[in-house]
């Protein structure tokens, strides 16, 4: 026998550093980020004209038919305390100090919605096995399959949103969240929880409008008066309002590689539960990550030509004809 | 231009002026939902008919519901109902008595024989041949069964004469019954069911079964959808402190003073279908109906919750479907349960939520642990396979 066991971890360890050191240095991306689709549709959500109503948790409950959450203790809401399998759309609170000033980090509160932000690379597309998650090629929706889905949940590690939910409680679970009520948006309609804000705190439409809209709001000078646009970007119905203070960031406009689903607020948007993402996507690191060791199989013949040359070797006595 | 349109109603109805009279026949209207001509309409049809004959039968009754139309005060309500229907025969209110009472009803049902309304106050006793509510010697049960066939609709008023009421309750010594259990399936009765029942609710559905000569839209339990429609809770003026968590936890502590929700106190308000808080009762303003004053309803229009439940007890939910699962109500299957689903409080949960610790060092210690001795293990397994082979190639070798 020509290899010790001593011998054979050391060089498997060295292949793997060797392996490893050649793709650290930041490698050359085989793919880049994914950039926007022009015709699609997503979300602005101001936390500063959300009045923390619910209107929109109780629409998107009705129109997807999901059961509501029961976690207080005996049972009187629907009062989820998370997102879940039954919840695909949350309202939460930041609270701060005194918690009186809206939209104050200090000593003040913010209303934020959390859903599924549709990222324009999405991590949890990259990740599943099996394309039971897809972006739509028009709209960018990300759509989910329950017919193809193995349950493997790796959409729940790679979202960095944790948006996907698995449905624990049941025999043949599916995954769970929001598909910006696509199901309405093939019938001509759009977003429930758009449909029925009541303040324009949540809009629907085109994501180059969305974008042009946050900007505007951005431009605006607090104080002074402005119209607001209801239910959609588009929409004719508007409500002038008194802008408050925002945040000169548009959340989802680049983090993740953009998303569909943008935010404005007024409070930072990692004190709202919204990680800080760099602008390229994970998704296009991943790839980049095994694409290179699965390019033109090379490292997995490799890899399995010497496993199958130690064994023929161990096995017969004899070094390969 | 309007007066112009009813001019052919005359100047007073009784001791009713017509501008109250159009008035009551406008409220009337807007009470069932009906549009805004209608009222005109029930006015034409009541002028009209010069005064149909009501004939009213009591069985296990405690006058309650006969009290409580009396104490409809709409423009002079109780002239209006004596005045322009013909109540020809009424234990309580009828001037004569005795054998004379009797003749009257006896002349009056044969003389209008399937014009007039029967309206029924009062549980029918069925036990021992109904002998337990006799009027005349004879008993309710028989006088009811023989005055239906010739009355035009058949009225139940009040809880005891829809559903059996109090005298129905266990143990129910009278074997008390409905009248629509009474009479079979033969008839069909509009029930107003309530303790007493409202009496608005009562005087709507007499002036739409004789203004549109047909029964108004009814519900599975013979209720008029207008009046029944909804649950208590759905309209009820401290459903913001429900939703809100704000309960009253004892009579008379701070949440009490302040108007909170009775849920927790019993109040059956989430399973009780009734118009109460819209209503109102006595026609003396805001809040004046049970839990607007402070007193957890107790169901008492709704079989099964009324007299049957404890009045400490919570309501049960079971109308409250969750969001999105069709809800068989009243009016068919609805989708998405409507106003009836759970719908989110006003409690709001916070940006992160605790979710127990993350991984200990010693899960972590266990864990690679774990990983090694599965890694070694597959190292020695490779191993193996060739060990074991080169014995048996050297035996091969020897022969």
């Amino acid at each position: 026998m020509g290899l010790n066991r001593r011998d054979f971890l050391k060089a498997a360890a060295g292949g793997g550093l060797a392996l490893a050191s050649n793709l650290s240095p930041a490698p050359v991306l085989a793919r880049a980020t994914v950039t926007r689709l022009p015709d699609a549709l997503g979300i602005l959500y101001d936390a500063t004209l959300c009045i923390g109503c619910k209107a929109c948790m109780a629409a998107c409950k009705k129109f997807n038919n999901l059961p509501p959450d029961l976690c207080t203790p005996n049972s009187l809401w629907d009062d989820p305390v998370d997102l879940s399998a039954k919840t695909v759309n949350i309202v939460k609170l930041y609270k701060n100090g005194t918690g009186l000033a809206k939209d104050q980090e200090i000593n003040g509160y913010s209303f934020v919605r959390r859903f599924c932000m549709h990222c324009v690379d999405p991590s949890c597309v990259s990740a599943c096995p099996v394309s039971a998650l897809t972006k739509d090629p028009k709209t960018g929706v990300v759509h989910y399959n329950k017919d193809n889905c193995i349950g493997c949940r790796y959409c729940q590690v790679a979202c960095p949103y944790l948006i996907p939910k698995f449905q624990w409680d049941q025999a043949f679970p599916q995954i769970v969240k929001c598909q910006l009520c696509d199901h309405r948006i093939a019938q001509g309609s759009y977003s429930a929880c758009c449909e029925f804000c009541p303040t324009g705190a949540s809009i629907f439409g085109n994501v180059q409008d969305l974008r042009k809209e946050a900007r505007r709001r951005l431009s605006l000078k607090p104080g002074t008066f402005a119209e607001y646009p209801l239910q959609r970007v588009d929409s004719h119905h508007k409500v002038s309002r008194q802008v408050t203070p925002y945040l000169n960031h548009v959340y989802g406009e680049t983090e993740g590689g953009g998303a569909q689903v943008l935010m404005l607020a007024n409070v930072p948007f990692n004190k709202l539960g919204l990680p800080q993402l760099p602008p390229t996507s994970q998704a296009s690191h991943a790839e980049t990550l095994y694409h290179t060791l699965y390019k033109g199989m090379i490292v997995p013949y490799v890899v399995l030509g010497g496993l199958f040359y130690i064994i023929y070797k161990n096995t017969t006595g004899h070094e390969l004809p | 231009m309007k007066e112009k349109k009813h001019r052919h109603l005359p100047d007073h109805f009784g001791m009713v002026s017509r501008r109250d009279f159009l008035k009551f026949c406008a409220v009337a209207a807007a009470g069932m939902g009906l549009p805004l001509g209608s009222g005109l309409k029930i006015a034409e049809a009541v002028a009209n008919l010069k005064k149909p004959p009501v004939i009213w039968l009591s069985g296990q009754e405690c006058t309650g519901c006969s009290e409580t139309l009396l104490r409809s005060t709409h423009p002079t309500v109780e002239k209006l109902i004596l005045d322009l229907i013909s109540l020809d025969y009424h234990e309580t209110l009828s001037t004569p008595s005795g054998e004379l009472a009797e003749a009257a009803r006896k002349k009056s049902i044969a003389e209008n024989k399937g014009k007039f309304i029967l309206v029924v106050d009062g549980s029918i006793p069925t036990k021992d041949g109904g002998i337990y509510c006799q009027v005349g010697g004879k008993p309710v049960l028989q006088i009811l069964r023989e005055t239906a066939p010739k009355a035009m609709a058949v009225i139940s008023i009040g809880s005891c004469a829809s559903w059996g009421g109090i005298p129905s309750a266990s143990p129910n010594p009278t074997g008390a019954v409905s009248t629509q259990e009474a009479l079979g399936d033969k008839f069909k009765v509009i029930n107003i069911p309530g303790c007493p029942p409202n009496p608005y609710n009562f005087l709507s559905t007499v002036l739409y079964v004789l203004t549109f000569k047909k029964l108004p839209d009814l519900d599975d339990k013979a209720r008029p959808k207008f009046a029944y429609r909804r649950l208590i809770h759905e309209g009820c003026e401290r459903r913001a402190h429900f939703d809100a968590g704000r309960f009253v936890l004892e009579f008379g502590d701070e949440g009490h003073r302040r108007g909170w929700c009775l849920f927790k106190m019993g109040c059956k308000g989430p399973e009780t279908f009734n118009n109460c808080p819209e209503q109102l009762f006595g026609d003396v303003g805001p809040r004046s109906w049970p839990v607007g004053t402070g007193c957890p309803c107790f169901g008492c229009s709704e079989k099964g919750v009324g007299f049957t439940k404890a009045i400490p007890e919570q309501a049960n939910l079971k109308y409250f479907t969750p969001a999105g699962v069709p809800f068989q109500g009243t009016e068919g299957v609805k989708p998405g349960g409507g106003a009836l689903c759970l719908t989110p409080s006003t409690a709001y949960p916070p940006i992160s939520v605790p979710e127990g610790h993350g991984a200990t060092t010693a899960a972590v210690a266990v864990a690679a642990g774990l990983a090694g001795a599965a890694a070694g293990a597959g190292a020695v397994a490779a191993m193996k396979i060739g060990k074991k082979e080169s014995p048996e190639g050297a035996e091969t070798k020897k022969e």
